[in-house]
């Protein structure tokens, strides 16, 4: 009997993308490869592309794909809708969480958690049964059960708003997180708990891009590897290193690669 | 870009409502004068006093000018092209519903409201409209256990006109404005309501209002007195046929509270809107006010409007009574070419009195919808307080919304606040849910829910659900 051979698919692959806004070109050909269990960081200057890259692979209708690919776990992803890229596994955490009035967090939370599960074809939950998986999750970013009965994000704190994206990506275990500036605007014991949530969550079968300016995320949380992002690509990709040179050495030396073509 | 696509594909879901019933009908010639007033009260065998109530009020009309002042457009209302009354052909006296015609009993099932002994809704007494008449009021016996009084308004002008002669026109005479008078001189059918002295009306009220010609107007008339210490919670529905014609709809309804007695008075308002290019759908004049007369009497006004091609409404309150109060929670939606200036009217008079008016629109498509309102503070109102919340939400760059509060104040020690806010669905909102694997049109009914919760709190538990539902219907489609 002929034995399988085992074929190791990446979970997220990009292949030479190129995106656009308003006719604006964004993203020149981007590459990126991650397979399960892995942590990748994304730096750069800011107007790099990291955002638009997080952006564009969850789907903002604003940005449109020009060529290339977006695979998870081999399948195209660019005729499905944000939603259903959602309910597929990817999730980004927003650097600007936006405030939705009137609409509860916990009833979101809910919604939003029941839709992946429906995917996953495992069972919805009911208020009762979520209450207590939530309860289970809020421990994972210290947060208070108050925040549930709040408007999402309403009238939140920098930190608390960054807490409250760990908590979606808790609650939706998602097969690829994107987190885009999770650090930025949170002091030193946020930045902690952010990170610790982060640990916990992270597993063998998923894979999580951080995106950052700073070293001090990835001194908590340690990338496999790091890439470094100049006008719209990739121009550099390293170890945990890298990120460390990046801190001592700044991004001066990227801007060769800008309008260099 | 994606989500226009998207919204682009999505097909309106049709309007539920829009059949028409198949029956005959009496119609009496179209047009209006001093002639067809007199033909509506004999064909309703009415005393002489309502005759002459009528006959006055058409006179008042002919003086009067149709309103211009809303911030509406619309091609002028030929009076004479109206129908003044249609009612189904049925047997002259109907003892029991198992007279009343199937093919109207079937109608209102299709509509949600069973009238039928077996299937009637347990916890609500109905009052069914058709057209100019009402086909049956369920729950009649039981209610008057309770000395309530719940029937027709054409049944209340033969058997209770002690009532009726006192009440009708006291709130809003025939001369308050051109709808209310040209009302008062044609309405056919509607309901009365009386809540005797401290009783608690053991079940909820309703009235379910069907147009079903597409010619002729509906007027309808509701009168509520609910006397010392009672109180009672009223349900107002309404649906019309699909017709490329507009159909007057021009109802008047009264409320009496006395000493400590509280009506709560609910509708949601579905007539057809008309299409997407604004043909068809009801012209809905209507004019609704509460006169708190009595020491800590309330008077609640709740109305989800979504319907209608053109709406224009306020529901007040006339605060008489000391430490009397007044509330109006209203959402209004628009969408395609639908046009609504709603608000409301709250006249303090007696000292101590309260207000609350609590106003959510939200418009979509091309529409226009604009809240206007009135805070007055009479002389003798010491210490009367009003709070006022307007909020507009736009859908789409196309759609308007305004805000007009007229606040007057003639008492120094009183109390008015007014907040007013606008925003927009934004992009970014939508994607944010949705990039939580949230689809696109549940996206916009949470939002949209969220927006109007503080008035759907205040609904009935059945209706907020309904209203909850009819909203997203409503909407689907309008997003890009």
């Amino acid at each position: 009997m002929e034995r399988k051979k085992e074929i190791k698919q990446p979970l997220l692959e990009i292949r030479d993308l190129f995106a656009s806004t308003e006719n604006l070109t964004i993203l020149k050909g981007v590459n990126i490869k991650i397979n399960p269990g892995e942590i990748h960081a994304i730096m750069g200057r800011n107007g790099c592309g990291k955002s638009t890259l997080s952006k564009i692979i969850a789907g903002h209708p604003s940005y449109e794909i020009t060529s290339g690919q977006i695979e998870l776990c081999g399948k195209d992803i660019e005729p499905l809708e944000p939603e259903e890229r959602a309910q597929s596994g990817i999730f980004l955490g927003f650097q600007y969480p936006i405030e939705i009035p009137g609409v509860s967090n916990l009833e979101f939370l809910r919604v939003a958690t029941n839709a992946r599960r429906k995917f996953q074809k495992k069972e919805e939950l009911d208020t009762f049964e979520f209450e207590e998986l939530v309860k289970e999750k809020l421990d994972i970013v210290k947060m208070d059960s108050a925040f549930l009965s709040r408007s999402i994000n309403q009238g939140f704190s920098g930190g608390e708003k960054k807490r409250n994206e760990i908590l979606q990506m808790a609650l939706l275990e998602p097969k690829i997180a994107i987190l885009d500036e999770t650090d930025s605007g949170l002091d030193i014991d946020a930045l902690r708990i952010v990170a610790s949530g982060i640990k916990k969550i992270a597993n063998k079968n998923s894979g999580i891009i951080l995106i950052t300016h700073y070293q001090r995320l990835l001194d908590e949380i340690k990338p496999d590897f790091v890439h470094v992002m100049a006008d719209g690509k990739i121009i550099k990709t390293g170890d945990s290193n890298l990120a460390l040179e990046l801190e001592k050495n700044g991004y001066d030396w990227t801007d060769e690669f800008i309008n260099k073509k | 870009m994606v989500n226009e696509n998207l919204v682009d594909n999505i097909v309106s879901e049709p309007y539920k409502y829009g059949f028409v019933t198949e029956i005959e009908s009496e119609k009496i010639s179209k047009g209006i004068n001093e002639d067809i007033v007199r033909l509506i009260s004999s064909k309703k065998n009415e005393p002489e006093y309502l005759l002459n109530f009528r006959l006055n009020a058409f006179k008042k009309w002919k003086e009067l000018q149709e309103p211009d002042w809303a911030d509406l457009g619309y091609e002028k209302i030929d009076y004479q092209d109206i129908i003044y009354y249609s009612a189904p052909k049925q047997k002259d006296k109907i003892k029991s519903l198992d007279e009343v015609d199937p093919k109207l009993l079937e109608t209102f099932d299709k509509l949600g409201i069973p009238l039928t002994e077996q299937k009637r809704l347990t916890n609500v007494a109905v009052d069914a409209v058709f057209d100019s008449v009402s086909i049956a009021t369920t729950f009649k016996e039981q209610l008057a256990e309770h000395g309530v009084i719940f029937c027709s308004i054409s049944e209340a002008i033969k058997d209770h006109s002690d009532l009726i002669e006192k009440y009708l026109g006291s709130v809003i005479p025939a001369s308050d404005n051109y709808f209310a008078a040209l009302n008062s001189a044609v309405f056919s059918d509607g309901s009365f309501v009386y809540i005797p002295k401290n009783v608690t009306c053991p079940m909820d009220l309703s009235s379910y209002f069907r147009i079903n010609s597409g010619d002729s107007g509906q007027f309808e008339r509701t009168l509520i007195i609910a006397e010392e210490g009672s109180s009672v919670s009223y349900l107002e529905g309404c649906t019309a046929p699909m017709f490329d014609t507009n159909t007057l709809h021009a109802a008047v309804v009264e409320l009496i509270a006395l000493d400590d007695a509280s009506i709560k008075y609910s509708t949601v308002q579905n007539w057809y809107a008309g299409n997407e290019q604004g043909v068809g759908g009801i012209f809905n004049f209507v004019t609704k006010r509460g006169k708190c007369i009595g020491k800590r009497s309330k008077i609640s006004w709740s109305q989800v409007e979504t319907g209608s091609a053109i709406t224009w409404k306020y529901p007040s309150c006339i605060l008489i009574g000391e430490e009397s109060i007044g509330e109006f929670y209203s959402v209004a939606l628009t969408n395609n070419l639908q046009q609504a200036d709603t608000g409301t009217k709250m006249i303090h008079i007696g000292a101590k009195t309260k207000s609350t008016i609590v106003s959510k629109g939200i418009s979509a498509g091309q529409s226009s919808n604009s809240y206007r309102g009135l805070v007055k503070i009479g002389s003798q109102a010491k210490g009367a307080r009003n709070y006022s919340q307007c909020d507009s939400m736009l859908i789409g760059d196309k759609a308007a919304a305004n805000t007009f509060p007229y606040i007057q104040s003639q008492q120094p020690n009183s109390e008015v606040e007014h907040e007013a806010s606008t925003c927009r669905i934004s992009e970014d909102q939508l994607f944010y849910l949705q990039s939580r694997g949230i689809e696109f049109e549940e996206a916009v009914s949470m939002m949209v829910s969220g927006f109007c919760r503080d008035v759907f709190n205040q609904l009935p538990m059945e209706f907020a659900a309904e209203a909850d539902k009819l909203l997203s219907l409503k909407l689907e489609g309008s997003v890009g």
